[in-house]
């Protein structure tokens, strides 16, 4: 039995390619990417310091934090140069028909 | 045996920090001297003159890592270290009470200290400097006494901290004795831009005014200008430049010159003592000249780039210089260095809000000033990297995606 909740959080529409966007499911801040026509999901708030990482700069599967640029793998979170030094926790994403959900951990 | 096997560190800043730090996740594994002649780990500035100003972080905030991260990292960090003189010959770092420190190779990141103000009465109580954390600690102290407060010097420091002090209510002069404000990194108008802002908000501001004198009984009372006004303040933050601690790369006869002379992989005169940080002149491929760099970005990632050159496996470090300013909610962020440029395209209003300014010289981007579009930003750094054409029409089309120029 899953212990992920899937939420509807976007029509695939409302993103173009190399595109994040903040989405909100409940408080948690998450981060969605279109990327080659997939869709990924981070944290959104950057590991290093209070910034939106839907408003950074996406390439290459990375996200650069627009703040102090720290940039993240989209598809697992790495953080992958300074001055960032702790992982997003990436979560599911699943698309059916033209509504995207995101899957996170069920509150208990 | 190949690579050195001990790595002193002159200076426990943020470029020492990050020098260290690269050296273990490189896999050195060898003895590492991180000497500091101040109290604390390694730390960030900006939060002196931004969140921690205004109270919202405390002290440790600013703490690169936590500060049990350098013992479980294995590094020999040593506060309040006062690192004397460096005896090349014999491959030793003589400090302040203390045993010579060895070592095979060394980097020294001394980093910049406050221009003194150099007017009677300039000692006083209250008449204060921000560089280091108990500085940040002593104008919060003397923010308590309320009134009016007195910034000397309208470069980004001057502005910061004029901004938390007029955000936690005092009422704020700055004197500035050019015509403009950050006129040493800004085009004028972006000093109009930056000038409006402050006015806005009640900050009284005096162009092409300098302090004559302080005066005051045991402390601070008063501050006398040059036109011969004079303004009752108990609390006068001095923000006129930094000068790089050069001192004792100069008495090791290292080669000095507007900092520590190095090249593109950090070297100094000395093939095994590298520089990084505020102290370094050092070349700019991008710019095609030398120049030294006071920001938070070259702290951080020329020091890593020396960590990487100290272990033979270094690149030249090219960055395009990038730099930020936080005053009130408003973000500033310069890409590059607009100082020379023949064509400028705004897109965005800067009279009413979000805006990104392009300075283009020979049909290639220069530089760019951003306000509250950090996102812009980055793709205008990512144009000024490739060196490529771009083209002003398409610059000011809002319709075209910034993005877009960077893959046509």
């Amino acid at each position: 039995m899953s212990d992920v909740e899937f939420h509807a959080v976007a029509r695939t529409g409302e993103i173009d390619e190399d595109e994040a966007m903040q989405v909100l499911i409940g408080r948690r801040e998450i981060a969605l990417y279109r990327l080659g026509g997939e869709y990924f999901a981070t944290d959104d708030i950057c590991s290093h310091a209070y910034a939106s990482l839907a408003d950074g700069y996406l390439e290459d599967g990375q996200i650069e934090c627009p703040l102090h640029g720290a940039r993240f793998d989209i598809r697992t979170g790495k953080a992958l140069t300074a001055p960032a030094s702790v992982d997003l926790a990436t979560y599911q994403v699943k698309v059916e028909g033209d509504t995207i959900y995101v899957g996170v951990p069920k509150a208990t | 045996m190949s690579g050195p096997r001990t790595i002193a560190i002159i200076g426990a800043g943020q470029a020492g920090g990050w020098a260290a730090k690269t050296l273990r996740d490189e896999g050195f594994a060898g003895h590492i001297a991180l000497l500091g002649d101040e109290a604390h780990p390694p730390y960030e500035r900006p939060p002196l003159s931004k969140a921690a100003l205004l109270g919202a972080w405390p002290v440790e905030k600013c703490y690169l890592w936590p500060a049990e991260s350098w013992r479980e990292w294995d590094v020999d960090l040593r506060l309040r270290c006062h690192a004397l003189r460096i005896l090349r010959d014999r491959r030793l770092v003589e400090v302040e009470d203390g045993e010579p420190v060895a070592y095979d190779r060394l980097l020294i990141a001394t980093g910049t200290r406050p221009r003194p103000l150099t007017a009677p009465g300039a000692e006083l109580d209250g008449v204060l400097y921000l560089r280091y954390i108990p500085d940040m600690l002593a104008i919060r102290a003397h923010m308590d006494a309320g009134g009016r407060a007195l910034v000397v010097g309208g470069g980004w420091i001057g502005l910061e901290v004029a901004a938390a002090l007029r955000t936690l209510g005092h009422a704020v002069t700055v004197v500035e004795a050019a015509d403009r404000l950050c006129g040493r990194a800004v085009t004028p108008a972006i000093s109009d831009w930056l000038l409006a802002l402050h006015r806005a908000r009640g900050v009284d501001v005096r162009l092409g005014c300098s302090l004559n004198r302080f005066e005051g009984a045991q402390r601070l009372e008063r501050a006398v200008l040059d036109d011969g006004s004079t303004i009752d303040v108990s609390l006068a933050v001095i923000g006129i430049g930094i000068v790089p601690n050069v001192e004792i790369a100069a008495e090791a006869g290292l080669a000095v010159d507007n900092g520590i002379v190095v090249d593109e992989l950090c070297r100094t005169s000395d093939p095994d003592i590298f520089a990084a940080g505020d102290v370094t002149n050092h070349p700019s491929p991008l710019l095609g000249r030398r120049l030294r760099l006071e920001s938070w970005e070259n702290a951080q990632n020329q020091a890593i780039a020396a960590a990487k050159s100290m272990l033979d496996r270094g690149s030249p470090y090219a960055e395009v210089p990038w730099f930020w300013s936080d005053q009130y909610d408003a973000n500033l962020q310069i890409a590059g260095i607009p100082l020379d440029w023949d064509a400028e395209v705004t897109r965005g209003d800067p009279a009413a809000g979000p805006f990104i300014t392009f300075y283009l010289k020979g049909g290639r981007m220069e530089g760019a000033v951003a306000v509250d579009q950090g996102r812009e930003l980055r793709f205008a750094r990512r144009l000024i990297r490739m060196g490529r054409d771009v083209s002003p029409a398409a610059l000011a089309d809002p319709a075209v995606k910034l993005q877009a120029l960077l893959k046509g």
